[in-house]
């Protein structure tokens, strides 16, 4: 096999360096870059914007475009995710969590110099090690059965005892109410509704990642921002520039390989997707930097760490989707739909890949990792002159991300609801974060609930089945040694984990304070909590699938509200237990209050509802300049017609829609009124 | 944008070599419009892939040449979409709707969802598509055309749900008196695949493109055995041999080979009407209702045109299958086909699904 691997990648190599597909190549990225940068569309938007094209299309041209499109999107969305605070796609996640401090710092251009050159290292470290791995990966890919899924998923899980924070009885019940957050909507296995009904259709699918990442991780820091009328970066100042986020790459080069590899493993198991590489390589960065006082605050590792993985894991995921078909997310599946037009539509994705295609295969993953070059060398240049957006008065950014996260949300569902969602997400997110409840242990059930669900009830029906055959057939299933090892990372991580998770402060410095309100919010947890496992108890015995997992959660999650709740009893005042950002710092010394701020966003939202998203936006920009920012009429004038015209082209190249309301259910108007 | 007109010229090109004179309609002219192509799906799944096919070959085809762009509305298993197109009507020919199987079976089973009646919609393109069962290599050995030597056999099968497609072949290994216990939840046909070739699934089945796609290599290296296909229609309504597989057994074949197993009566009739609606007209292309006739026609004329295309059947081998494509008046009967099921084969599914899985649709 590997005798035909060498002339098949010397084939790759000369059909990639032809100038016109690289200039394919570069116009892909390009395009990736326009479209990353916005929050939430991702590259199902660009490819399927690239669709209609690839008809008949030269095949490494077509590959050249589409692939310099995706490969560019986990590197382009840091920009948001570093300087705003939004997390772009699951991609980045992590990445908010010290990327973001550091922009407020003012070290906007170190951290995303940083992140790119990581996320560059980790392209060519997974592409590398892609070439050699592809040839004998499928028996690898099918060694890992559905208890080698779950354990992974479980290892991402117990990242939560590295992301608690202080008291570890919050951040526990923070990650049982993402998870429960998570089954929301009809269950996969017998299409029981948990909290749920049909009369809400918009509730029966559950809520999407963008919304619940959106709400929890943006929302609350644009509002906080918004209160203290302030830049991002603390004085407006822009310190530590994009060479010194380069050194500290290369300080930290051991880290990134480590997490490259990580990202290029869990990105080549099926099924798993992107949702758990950033929280493995981001738990793998804490436990394995010496000084851990710095999380959460700003510590550049925290950057590198999740950003050299993030982008490995792109060129892991192909092996799935070439090898098997079976893409491993929603952009690879229109990669494969896309594959079969092009040319005369020979190329078939799949298992036939290697055999009949070894080159065109090769193509793929160097593409995939010139891209990488690219787009980085691209974003580099840029992140200087970007990170001068941390400095700008938060004022005049906040409408514009208000319209930004509004549109991102609308785009996962294209329901009203989804700004609704986005909204009650918003508020949760605000609240964790005044009481220190983890945001990311929330985030991490969430994304990790339908894996837990769904791989837990599998590896039980077939355990059982093999059980019932034989016992050690049963014990060879459920105990293989991929599990045992796994079983013993975890393990390892859980205890180190508990050991620092009080070092590690996800949410910065806090002060605490009365009594009433943390144990106001803990009851309206453990009220949401409740009303979940009654809902759950109601489901049928015979559908055991469907409320297994929310009974056994919800009931653990309540279970640390009572310890919690108890200890509140207890404690005096003043305990960190009792940790509110109302009563002292940032948000206590801000000039403006959290629902005038807030209501400035139900405005809009509100407006939508009647007149349609972009009447509405026009009235809140103009109301907002003039009134909250104190601008002038010119000023405003020319902001608002800048917002508009920007959301319009994009909407409009994209072929987007925005949310309708009542006046467009009446009247019939014109895009993009309509 | 440079890249779009280069590859729109070149795409001329390959059509104008293709022989292809665009028919004109002398009323209907769609120059300088946008269609939108809506399917209830997300980007990822099959519709968007039959979509995403036929979509330039229908921009070529109609009358000026518009741009046809697919865009997705997914959500409560297709039923969001569909009762959204419910809602639009009298349209001026720049909208339209693609159903699938999905679709076809919450309506048929009275799902509480479906606020949507296909009888009120246009159908101007209907087609459809196969099924393999194939089982694995050491049980394979015991199939002699028969289940006779499997029912004392657990299978494990990767499911999507009961009441999805899945439901055509559980039903009919039921029949055949075989033990078959599904795992629910997986994502798609392609997790059920990967779960049978690392051994945890014992039993799968694919449609026709996955079968080629991926389980026929597979068959050839001797994982798997390729058990049986729903078959196809004729047209007098017969069950016969797929004409992609020609060599493997239908279902009606090793119902007729199995002790047990009926090919008329109540069970026989529901499997039938549910095979017909998920799989011989399994996608469908649907005006909204009020649509004027010259619309429907020129519509209809168009996909006859990207029918009558002399590279069709290569082109669309790969992508939709070798099945047929029913335009116009053929569309229509398919559409009455896979759409009206017997009140007995009705209660029949229902029942069996309480029974089997405890699954109630209310």
């Amino acid at each position: 096999m590997f005798a035909t691997a060498l002339p098949a990648l010397g084939d790759a190599w000369a059909l990639i360096l032809q100038p016109v597909v690289l200039g394919y190549l570069v116009m892909g990225v390009a395009m990736g870059l326009a479209i990353g940068v916005f929050p939430g569309l991702g590259g199902i938007a660009g490819l399927s914007l690239l669709l209609p094209f690839m008809f008949g299309m030269d095949p490494v041209l077509g590959l050249a475009l589409m692939i310099g499109m995706v490969a560019v999107v986990p590197t382009s969305d840091t920009f948001a995710s570093v300087l705003l605070g939004i997390p772009g796609s699951s991609a980045s996640q992590a990445t908010v969590l010290d990327g973001f401090p550091m922009a407020k710092k003012g070290e906007a251009a170190r951290a995303l110099s940083a992140a790119f050159a990581s996320s560059l290292f980790g392209g060519l470290v997974g592409a590398s090690f892609l070439t050699l791995f592809i040839l004998i990966a499928r028996p690898i890919v099918l060694a890992f059965g559905l208890p080698e899924m779950l354990m992974i998923t479980i290892l991402g899980l117990s990242m939560v005892a590295v992301l608690a924070g202080r008291i570890a009885f919050k951040g526990l019940a923070a990650a049982g109410l993402g998870l429960m957050v998570g089954t929301i909507g009809e269950a996969d296995a017998g299409g029981s509704l948990r909290m749920a009904t049909y009369d809400i259709p918009y509730l029966t699918d559950g809520l999407k990642l963008v919304i619940v990442g959106l709400g929890i991780f943006a929302i609350p820091e644009i509002v906080s921002l918004l209160r203290q009328d302030r830049s991002i970066s603390q004085g407006a100042s822009l310190g530590a520039g994009w060479m010194e986020g380069v050194r500290d790459w290369l300080a930290n080069i051991w880290l990134s390989v480590r997490c490259s590899i990580i990202g290029v493993i869990v990105g080549v198991i099926p099924g798993l997707g992107g949702s758990v590489v950033d929280w493995i390589a981001y738990g793998h960065t804490v436990q394995t930097t010496k000084d851990k006082s710095k999380f959460g605050k700003g510590e550049v590792r925290g950057v590198i760490g999740p950003e050299s993985s993030n982008n490995a894991k792109e060129g892991g995921g192909l092996v799935p989707t070439l090898l098997f078909g079976i893409p491993g997310s929603g952009s690879m599946a229109i990669f494969i739909g896309a594959i079969a037009l092009l040319g005369s539509g020979d190329i078939e994705v799949g298992p036939s890949m290697l055999k009949n295609n070894l080159d065109i295969t090769y193509s793929i993953v160097w593409l995939l990792a010139l891209a990488n070059v690219v787009g980085t060398i691209l974003c580099i240049a840029a992140s200087g002159p970007i990170a001068r957006l941390t400095t700008i008065r938060f004022t005049y950014l906040a409408p514009f991300l208000f319209m930004l996260i509004s549109f991102a949300a609308f785009q996962s569902g294209q329901n009203f609801e989804d700004l609704l969602a986005l909204y009650a997400m918003g508020l949760v997110g605000i609240f964790l974060r005044r009481f220190d409840w983890s945001r990311p242990a929330f985030l991490i059930g969430f994304v990790l609930s339908n894996p837990v669900e769904k791989f837990s009830n599998q590896a039980f029906q077939i355990a059982s089945f093999r059980f019932r055959k034989s016992f050690e057939g049963g014990m060879d299933y459920v105990f293989s040694p991929i599990v045992i090892v796994l079983i013993i990372i975890t393990v390892i991580s859980v205890v180190l984990g508990i050991r620092q998770a009080k070092s590690i402060m996800s949410e910065g410095e806090m002060q605490s304070g009365q009594k009433r309100a943390p144990l106001i919010f803990l009851l309206v947890i453990a009220g949401y909590l409740i009303t979940a496992l009654i809902n759950a108890s109601l489901i049928p015995n015979h559908n055991m699938t469907d409320k297994i997992v929310p009974l056994v959660v919800g009931s653990t999650a309540l279970l640390c509200c009572l310890i919690l709740l108890v200890q509140m009893i207890r404690k005096p005042e003043g305990d960190m237990i009792f940790a509110d950002r109302e009563i002292a710092g940032e948000d206590a010394d801000a000039p403006y209050g959290l629902w005038s701020t807030l209501a400035w966003f139900a405005g809009l939202i509100a407006a939508t509802w009647f007149v349609g998203f972009i009447l509405a936006l026009i009235g809140f920009l103009v109301a907002f300049l003039r009134v909250r920012a104190g601008a002038g009429w010119v000023k405003t004038l020319v902001l608002t017609a800048c917002g508009v015209a920007f959301m319009s082209l994009m909407a409009g190249a994209l072929n987007r829609d925005f949310p309708p309301g009542l006046l467009q259910g009446a009247f019939d108007l014109p895009w993009p009124l309509k | 944008m440079t890249i779009s007109r280069f590859t729109r010229r070149a795409f001329i090109g390959i059509l104008a070599a293709a022989g292809l004179a665009a028919p004109a309609s002398a009323q209907v002219d769609f120059s300088g419009k946008t269609i939108e192509w809506v399917i209830p799906f997300s980007e990822t799944g099959g519709s968007a892939k039959w979509a995403n096919f036929f979509a330039p070959l229908l921009s070529q085809a109609l009358p000026g040449q518009p741009t046809v762009v697919v865009k997705f509305m997914p959500g409560a298993g297709s039923t969001k979409g569909a009762n959204w197109f419910q809602q639009q009507t009298g349209g001026d020919g720049t909208l339209l709707f693609g159903t699938s199987g999905s679709t076809q079976f919450p309506y048929l089973l009275g799902d509480p969802r479906v606020r949507y009646e296909y009888k009120d919609w246009n159908p101007v393109m209907a087609s459809g598509t196969g099924g393999v069962a194939y089982l694995n290599a050491k049980d394979g050995a015991k199939f002699d055309g028969s289940a006779n030597k499997l029912k004392g056999i657990d299978f494990i099968y990767g499911s999507q749900g009961a009441t999805r497609l899945d439901l055509v072949p559980l039903l009919a290994w039921q029949m055949l008196g075989m033990s078959v216990e599904p795992v629910f939840g997986i994502k798609g046909r392609g997790d059920g695949r990967l779960m049978f070739e690392r051994g945890e699934a014992t039993i799968d089945y694919q449609t026709s493109s996955g079968y080629l796609g991926g389980s026929a290599d597979l068959v050839a290296s001797g994982k798997a055995v390729p058990m049986m296909t729903w078959g196809a229609l004729d047209a007098d309504g017969n069950i016969v041999r797929d004409p992609t597989f020609p060599d493997i057994p239908t279902f009606k074949e090793v119902c007729q080979a199995t002790d047990g197993c009926e090919t008329s009566g109540d069970a026989w009739e529901a499997w039938k009407a549910f095979f017909v609606a998920g799989f011989s007209s399994q996608k469908i292309a649907f005006l909204p209702a009020g649509t004027s006739q010259d619309i429907i026609d020129t519509y209809v004329k168009a996909f006859e045109a990207v029918r009558n295309r002399p590279d069709f059947a290569k082109i669309s081998s790969k992508r939709v299958g070798k099945y047929p494509m029913f335009v116009g008046a053929g569309a229509k009967a398919a559409v009455k086909t896979a759409t009206t099921v017997p009140e007995s084969a009705k209660s029949y599914v229902l029942n069996w699904l309480k029974e089997a899985y405890g699954v109630e649709l209310k």
